[in-house]
């Protein structure tokens, strides 16, 4: 099976210091892969440098095959990868409706369009109103984004990610800061939206990660020293020095 | 939280748009003086420039300080055209005219666009000033284009006259004006309801995420700027056919710092806000204006009460009384607020007495020391119109200060309760 995504020797420094040192990895089609290592280990330096929001240093990146390096990050969108990120980046002065009709826009081929009415866009509000729906916020449909509780916030982060249609998800974090029962409700929403496509998260609670990751990636000071299956992963003694003893029986 | 809810053939809308045109279509039987027929022409045509700004602020948060490059081309490009067609070298309807000027503004959108739109911010901001100044600078250095100082001056009634329309008579020129300005505000209202339009909000409020949606910022911005400066293109080509001569004025700083000024007093946040604005712009221009010199000093005095105290501008102010309408406590501001008006009128009369006397006396006080005011006859050099003007002044402030108390005490009740109703 080919890659969906590919890695090699990528690399990034920030003037003299070197934050991600090489990195090889392939992620083939369909998996569910999880980027895990101790903080400052360069894993949301990774997803930056994957999706074209940071330029790499050196090395190359490839998306189904299709070197993607030194694209703009709308260029890697419009190829098929969409992100969401960390710290929730919505458009917090439009409806969760309008929020995702935006994310659908460019996918259905609309593009820069002023010659069509929004309103009479068939394809893209009933895309929209299917997200919806996925996310569970079809009863916050008209709410302004800004005002939506953390969780749904996040379930929105995931849903304009998820919108286009893009085969390639990376999920930065995507449960971070939630309670025990949003994070399970979570894990579930992630699962149902990153059915036959190819999902990459970093992610730090390791229930989640244990419970959605086909393979996961060890990535400490900047190299992956181990990418492997979770049982193995939890077996392996060189994580476990490296990240898992750090945070005990975590 | 308000429900928006979308319905194919929204009424309220009709009745909204079919009343604008009404109103345009039927105001000069009500004013029949040619002072207000003047001052309607400029609004209509201010209203479409208005709107076109807002394109750029208010829905893809681009702060231009060099707008009237786009309707100052227009006009001039609009002017030698006029000149082409009494020539009879160029056919075209005069009423079609603002096409040109539409299409010069576009031309220049596409060409200056380019570079200023690469970024957005302070950076767009600096850059539109800067091509702003170059192309005044141009205005005098190429006077074969420009015409000089004295401009280009042209005349708008050439070839046959269509169905007994010259354009001779301001009349003509002002339905020509109303005819393009519903033409334009429903375009661009239009356009609010597109793909580009919703990404140019999306793009003002969170780059970042635009770009990984698919969305070119760089793009979006350009193209916004490009139609923004057709719209205001043809805003041009009409104040040349209203005018019949284009200057440097008409891509000046002051024009293009009057349509920020309009925009924003009016609420760039909202659609209509820049025709409220405009309104009010061109009545203090011209109403305020015609009777004293200090008009400018007036309207640079509220654009700083709006921008501190309602930066949502008049809309704003509208529209944040439409749920306490709907909650039935209109009845609780009615006294505050003839309070407010009427302390109010008392700081304005001392705020206007002293501007007026210091206008007077700095500028005449020798060759013309008598004034009239509010029927009052005196001189600028007694003493008793200063103390009278800064007792007003005082005493309006201090009791201005209690009446806006309490307003405020009267919308903290308001918003209390509404909490309650809603909770």
């Amino acid at each position: 099976m080919s890659s969906a995504i590919e890695l090699k020797g990528v690399t990034k420094s920030f003037g003299n210091t070197a934050i991600i040192r090489g990195v090889d990895l392939a992620i083939p089609q369909g998996e569910r892969h999880a980027i895990i290592g101790p903080n400052g280990a360069g894993k949301s330096t990774l997803f930056n440098l994957i999706s074209g929001r940071y330029p790499v240093s050196g090395g190359d990146i490839l998306l189904n095959g299709e070197s993607v390096t030194g694209l703009r990050p709308f260029e890697i969108n419009r190829k098929g990868l969409s992100r969401s990120f960390q710290v929730t980046n919505i458009f917090q002065r439009m409806s969760v409706f309008e929020n995702i009709r935006c994310a659908v826009l460019w996918s259905l081929g609309y593009k820069y369009s002023f010659w069509h009415r929004l309103g009479g866009l068939k394809d893209a509000n009933l895309r929209a109103e299917e997200v919806m729906e996925a996310i569970g916020l079809k009863r916050r449909r008209d709410t302004f984004a800004g005002v939506l509780t953390y969780a749904e916030q996040r379930a929105l982060e995931i849903g304009v990610t998820i919108a286009g249609g893009a085969e390639v998800i990376l999920l930065d974090e995507p449960t971070a800061g939630m309670s025990r029962s949003e994070t399970a409700d979570a894990v579930e929403l992630i699962r149902k939206v990153s059915q036959r496509k190819t999902l990459i998260m970093v992610e730090h609670d390791m229930g989640v990660v244990f419970n959605l990751a086909d393979r996961i990636s060890v990535l400490v000071y900047g190299e992956i020293i181990a990418s492997d299956v979770p049982q193995n992963i939890r077996g392996n003694q060189a994580v476990q020095e490296a990240y898992l003893g750090t945070e005990g029986g975590a | 939280m308000a429900k928006l809810k979308y319905t194919p053939l929204n009424l309220a809308r009709w009745i909204v748009w079919g009343s604008t045109a009404l109103v345009m279509i039927v105001l000069p039987l009500v004013f029949t003086e040619g002072f207000t027929l003047t001052l309607m022409s400029q609004i209509g045509i201010g209203i479409i420039f208005a709107l076109s700004y807002n394109m750029l602020l208010g829905q893809g948060g681009m702060l231009s300080f060099g707008h009237a490059v786009y309707s100052g081309l227009g006009a001039y490009f609009a002017a030698h055209a006029l000149n082409f067609i009494s020539k009879g070298s160029l056919v075209l309807p005069v009423a079609l005219l603002p096409l040109i000027g539409g299409l010069a503004g576009l031309l220049f959108g596409v060409i200056f666009g380019y570079v200023t739109t690469k970024k957005s911010g302070t950076t767009f901001a600096m850059i539109s000033l800067g091509i702003g100044e170059m192309v005044a600078a141009c205005s005098l250095m190429f006077p074969g284009f420009f015409g000089g100082e004295a401009g280009i001056t042209t005349n708008r009634v050439t070839g046959q006259p269509f169905l007994g329309i010259t354009y001779g008579p301001a009349i003509q020129v002002y339905y020509l004006i109303v005819g393009w300005a519903l033409v334009c505000m429903a375009a661009m209202f239009a356009w609010t309801q597109t793909p580009l339009g919703r990404m140019a909000n999306a793009v003002r409020d969170n780059p970042e995420r635009a770009a990984f949606i698919g969305y070119d910022t760089h793009m979006v911005r350009f193209l916004t700027l490009v139609l923004s400066a057709f719209f205001a293109g043809i805003a041009g080509g009409l104040s040349c056919i209203n005018y019949e001569i284009v200057t440097a004025e008409n891509v000046g700083a002051l024009r293009s710092a009057s349509v920020l000024i309009a925009t924003f007093i009016g609420g760039a946040g909202f659609f209509f806000g820049p025709i409220i604005g405009t309104i009010v712009f061109f009545v203090m221009f011209t109403a305020v204006g015609a009777v004293t010199q200090a008009w400018l000093f007036y309207t640079g005095l509220l654009f700083l009460i709006m921008v501190l105290y309602a930066p949502g501008g008049f809309a704003s102010l509208i529209l944040m009384h439409v749920p306490v309408m709907k909650a039935r406590l209109m009845r609780r501001l009615w006294l505050p607020y003839a309070a407010a008006a009427a302390t109010g009128l008392v700081l304005l009369a001392g705020l206007v007495t002293v501007v007026e006397i210091t206008y007077r006396y700095t500028l005449e006080a020798s060759t013309a020391p008598a004034m009239k005011l509010f029927g009052f006859e005196f001189n600028v050099t007694d003493t008793l119109p200063w103390a009278v003007g800064f007792g007003l002044l005082t005493g309006g402030f201090i009791v201005s200060l209690l009446a806006w108390k309490a307003v405020g005490r009267a919308w903290g009740d308001i918003i209390h309760i509404m909490q309650q109703h809603s909770a």
